[in-house]
Order: structure tokens, then sequence, then C-alpha cells
């Protein structure tokens, strides 16, 4: 029927649910992420889509009062394990933040800084072809390879968010997180970054939560809405936007609501 | 109608920044005058009269040994030798007392430096007494009654004598910059407390500052949120206020009775102010920290960062000019600091330099202390021109804090 059955699904989240201190902020989260594809995740502001996003690289392990229930397969194997070490986890999950937030370090020191954390690159030629292609993957090579000593804060906006993405691929995770990359950035900015999130993931698995529709209908291959901490509904993007089985999604894809 | 709300607004604009400048003004005028009638009281410390006097040694008997020589009859001889018409015990004593008693002393070194000059007939200079000096210098108010002034009539024409003779001069005083303590004002330096006082804040810097970024960063990164945090937090906060003299108290009772330390030493000295300077360190360096970026903080743990990376590579290099602003500030606190060095006994009358962590000392504000507590009309100078040099050493120490920060400041 169409492309999304050829992929195999990476990410199974089954009953996930998610409680800051006494409030469930997500009620039992079902829902596949395919290997290679650009999932994208939209719903109105505070349903729990970012919530659900950091579950994922347990970033919300950070958060004292989060608590977090059911599990998560990456690869099968639970990442909510108690002998899973999170560090490696999130060695092989790239994340991009809303924000643009390069290091204060040089361009360069951005992209060397996971593979040097991580230790995989041992030579110095090796770190600098790395750095090269990850900035060529993220379609920056070619505005920065004169500047790669300047700090990463002194691009501009677009700039800096494709230096994050560069940051988090060098790392060659299987993943890549994606929590509202557009929001601060212009018009043409985000066009970069979609053409590029397109190109990228023939060889990452992406999830994006977004707040634009036309966005998501642009990158994704499948979209999941959420609603108040529940997943209404999820499937191919194209029918999500066509003919969502649900009333409360089509209220919101056609701007009736949210 | 909104015409005149517009003006409204506008003068009550210029009346806010008229204020601000009066308030800058009497800020910078009462800073001005400390300084300047400090500056002013302290002048003439920094110079000394001296008498140029002809020393015969031509008669020393070659089997007499450089300590054996009596340095201070020769120095007498001299002195007498150009008032032949003095005659009386009581006045040619009164006479010798004009010369700074350190003078015998002084010629001893000197001659045992230069052992060539016995045998000879040479110049060697002498310091007054400082209350001659003060003569010289025109502090001794000579219409005043005799016994209302330290110099009496006598002494005055001895004095004026030598001045026509051509013998007395004045001279930039060394010892005020190169020697320790000393009863005689002329003698006194505060180059003793200065040493002192570095060695003391170098002890509070080595302790205080990676136990307190370690603690800062423990707190703020590491530790569960409980009771117990709070409550070493709140009295953290609170020992930030507790007066210094409460320290002296506990470095006395805890380090100098209870572990048997000695009295008087920089690195009781130098405990005693780590506590009271660890609370301003463990502060500000935990508002350094706070205030890098969250994003910061997520983009590495995102990136697989643990815990501790993310201290290292980040958080620390970002909060390290705040850190080092804080470190400073208490430690020029720390070095402004008497009281509690009082309590522990550095307050002693010391004379020698000290050269390490348990060499008896005292410290710059002590010295500025004891001085301001002498008698002696000389001191009062002394005591200011230690005064200036305690700020011209802040004001450095404060540079440095500058300079740092410039240095390591993290642009966004």
């Amino acid at each position: 029927m169409n492309d999304s059955l050829k992929n195999k699904s990476l990410i199974k989240c089954s009953d996930v649910n998610v409680y800051y201190a006494d409030q469930q902020a997500l009620f039992n989260i079902n829902l596949d992420i395919k290997e290679k594809e650009v999932t994208s995740l939209i719903g109105p502001s505070g349903c729990g889509k970012s919530t659900f996003l950091r579950c994922i690289n347990r970033m919300n392990d950070v958060i004292d009062i989060c608590k977090v229930e059911g599990s998560i397969k990456i690869d099968n194997q639970n990442i909510y394990d108690p002998e899973v070490d999170v560090v490696e986890l999130r060695s092989r999950i790239g994340m991009v933040f809303q924000k643009p937030n390069p290091f204060p370090k040089s361009v360069y020191d951005n992209v060397a800084y996971g593979p040097k954390l991580h230790g995989r690159i041992l030579h110095q030629s090796d770190l600098d072809s790395k750095v090269q292609e990850s900035l060529e993957r993220a379609g920056l090579w070619a505005e920065v390879k004169d500047r790669l000593q300047e700090p990463g804060t002194s691009l501009s906006g677009g700039q800096q968010q494709r230096l994050c993405i560069a940051r988090a691929i060098a790392i060659d995770p299987s993943v890549i997180l994606m929590d509202e990359p557009c929001s601060a950035l212009d018009p043409i900015a985000t066009a970069k970054i979609e053409e590029l999130i397109d190109e990228l993931k023939s060889k990452y698995t992406i999830t994006i939560v977004t707040h634009s529709m036309q966005q998501a209908a642009r990158v994704s291959q499948r979209t999941a809405f959420f609603h108040l901490g529940k997943l209404i509904e999820v499937g191919d993007t194209e029918k999500i936007f066509r003919s969502p089985e649900h009333e409360q999604t089509e209220a919101y894809v056609t701007g009736r609501y949210g | 109608m909104s015409n005149q709300n517009f003006q409204k607004r506008h003068r009550a604009e210029k009346r806010f920044k008229a204020y601000g400048l009066i308030s800058l003004v009497v800020a910078a005028s009462m800073l001005a005058v400390i300084i300047g009638s400090m500056a002013y009281k302290a002048i003439p410390a920094f110079n000394n009269y001296t008498l140029n006097l002809e020393i015969d040694m031509s008669n020393q008997s070659t089997n007499s040994t450089i300590e054996d020589i009596n340095y201070r009859g020769l120095l007498r001889d001299s002195l007498f030798s150009l008032f032949p018409e003095i005659e009386d015990r009581s006045k040619k004593r009164k006479l010798s007392k004009l010369i700074s008693s350190s003078s015998s002393y002084n010629l001893q070194d000197f001659i045992i430096e230069n052992p060539s000059y016995i045998n000879k007939k040479f110049y060697f200079n002498v310091l007054f007494t400082d209350d001659s000096d003060l003569f010289y210098k025109g502090y001794v108010d000579t219409s005043l009654p005799e016994s209302e002034r330290r110099i009496d009539d006598d002494e005055v024409l001895w004095l004026e004598y030598l001045y026509s003779l051509g013998r007395v001069k004045n001279k930039i005083s060394s010892n005020l910059f190169l020697n320790g303590d000393s009863r005689e004002p002329e003698v006194a330096g505060f180059f003793g407390a200065t040493i002192g006082s570095l060695i003391t804040i170098f002890v509070t810097l080595i302790l205080s500052f990676p136990v307190g970024v370690f603690t800062a960063i423990y707190l703020e990164n590491f530790a569960v949120k409980n009771r117990l945090t709070d409550f070493i937090e709140v009295n953290i906060n609170n020992l930030a206020a507790v007066p210094s003299i409460i320290f002296g108290l506990l470095g006395l009772a805890v380090f100098i009775n209870f572990f048997g330390m000695p009295r008087s030493v920089p690195l009781v000295g130098g405990l005693v102010l780590s506590l009271m300077t660890l609370p301003t360190i463990i502060i500000t360096t935990r508002s350094a920290l706070q205030s890098v970026p969250p994003s910061i903080r997520e983009a590495a743990l995102a990136m697989g960062a643990s815990e501790m990376q993310v201290v290292f590579h980040h958080l620390l290099p970002a909060a390290l000019p705040g850190i080092f602003t804080g470190t400073i500030i208490g430690l020029a606190r720390a070095f402004g600091e008497s009281a509690p060095l009082l309590l522990i006994g550095m307050v002693a009358f010391i004379v020698d330099i000290p050269g390490s962590i348990s060499d008896p000392a005292t410290a710059l504000p002590v010295q500025i202390y004891i001085w301001a507590d002498s008698p002696e009309r000389a001191f009062v100078a002394k005591t200011s021109a230690a005064t200036l040099i305690l700020i011209g050493l802040l004001v450095i120490i404060n540079l440095v804090a500058v300079i740092l920060r410039k240095r390591y400041e993290v642009k966004w």
C-alpha cells in the first residue's frame, strides 16, 4: 500500500506512562517508530509529545520528579531495564533541541566533542575527516569550512541548528530525536533543515516533534497525534492529513482546534 | 493632556538620574577623603633624617674580634666630638639619645660586611630617634612650654646645630619597606607583616578554593535534594554572615587548644580564614554554576556525557569567571581581616620576617592595629603608610579578579 510497510519497527513503546510528581503526563502510549523513516509527533501544546520524545533517550531521568513506567524497546532491548547504561544509550541516540544550543567552543570542537567523548576516534586525521563528513552531511561544510576555529555561537541561528545536527550525527547514532528544531528559525533556515531531514532519513531513524502541520506533512512519512497525554492516532502522514480516523485528529489537522 | 503626561515622565527620569549622580559623587568623594587623608598622614613615614658621623677606628686594637668592638662607644665618641663643650654626664646621656639605638647594630653589620674599614676613619650615616626625626620634619611645636614637648630646649639647640653643620640628610626610609616590626618607630617596617599576610592568604587559598569549589559542585549537581541538604544549605548561607571573630574563637578552641597547633603561625591563620572564606566561595560557585544555561547541560547529556563530564567539560569552564570572582572577593575579605587573627595570637610582637607557614608571623591588618595602638607619635604615620599598602594590595587583588574574569569569559 505504501512505503512504510517495507520498514521494520526500530523502537517499540508499550504502555508508557509518565508522571511528573502526582500528575500523569502520558497515558498508556503504544507506538512503534519505524527504521529509516521520519516520524512526526504533533499535537497542541502540553499534550506530552516532547515528554514522550525525551523518554526515548531517557533525558527525563534528569528531572527528579519525573517517573516513567512501561517499556521502550530499541533493537529489542528495553532501555528502562536497570542494567542499561544511560550514557551508552545516549551515545546511540542523537538529539536536537528547540533552541540551537551549540557549546561555547569552536565549530570544530562542537562536532568533535561526541567522537572524542566516546573515544571512538584515536587519530587526529580521522577526527578531521569525521568532522568534515558530519558537517557535510548537515549541509554546513561549505559555509563553515574556513571558520572552523570560530566559536559555534557566532554562527547564525539556522547555521547553529545545523551545527547541532552535525554534532548529533558525528556520534553515528541510529536514532535522531528532534524537539521542534525549527521553531526558533526563519522560513529559509527552516526550509534548509527540512531538506536536510529528508536527506538524513536514508541513514537514520528520525523522530521529530513539531508544531507546524505543514512541516509534519512535508518531512514525515508517519505522524502521531497526541492530545492531553494520550496518543489519539498514528498512521501514514498522508492518511492522517487526508482521512484521519478520529474526529479530534481531523479537527486539529484542519485547524479547527488547537 | 498626554503631552503633560510625557513631560512629567521625562522630569521623573531626569530626577532619578540626578539622584544617581549625587550618590555617586558622595560615595566617590568619601573614598577620596579617606585615601587622601591617609596619604597625607603617611607622608612622614616614607623618609628618615640621618646623621653623618665620622667614625674613628684607627685606634682599634687588632686582637679584638669584630663582635667585641664597642660600636656604641664609637658612635657616642663621634657624636660627643661635635659638642666638645658638653661635659656633664647626664647631658651627654641625653645627647646620645638623639640617635637611634639601632645605630650600633647597623654599624656592627656594616663592619662585619666590610672588615677592611677597621683601622680606618670613615663617615657613617646613623638614624635619628623618632622624636628627633619628627623635629626635623616640623612636627614639634617649639612655641609650646618645654614640659609639653618630647624635645626639650637643649635638644632643640643640638639638633639645630647638627643641621647647621650640614651633617643631617633626608633619606627615603628603606626600613619601612624592608623591616619587620620594632619597638623603635624609626626602625619598624611592615615587610614582616606583609609576608605574614601573603603566606596566610596562600594557605587560605590552597585550602578553601578546592574544598569550596568541590563542595559547590557536589551540592549543585550530585547531592540528592532532601531535608539534610536543605539543612546544609541554610547553614552555609548562615556561616557567611557569622562575625569573623567567632571563627577566631573556633580556631583558638579547635586548632590550638584541641589539636595543639602552635600560636601565631600563618598555618592556623590560614585555616581560620579558610573557614571564613569557604561559605563565600561555595555560594558564589553555586550561583556561577546555576547561571550556565541549562540547554548546555542538556546538550552535553544528550551527547552521552556522564554527569561528571558535563561538569568538567561544560559547566566548570563556563562558570570559571564567576568562581574566580567569588574566590577573590572571599580572599580579599580574608586579607583585610584582623579580628580572628588576634585571637589565634598573630598579634604578637614579631621582629623576624616569617619564612614558612609555621614561623610566628603577624598580618598587615593586625600590624595596623598594633601600630595604631602604640603611643609613639611616629607610629601615626606608619599606621597610615601600612594602611595605604593594604589598600594597594587589595586593589591589585581586585585587578587580578577583573583580568581573570575577562580572560575566561564565555560568550553565548
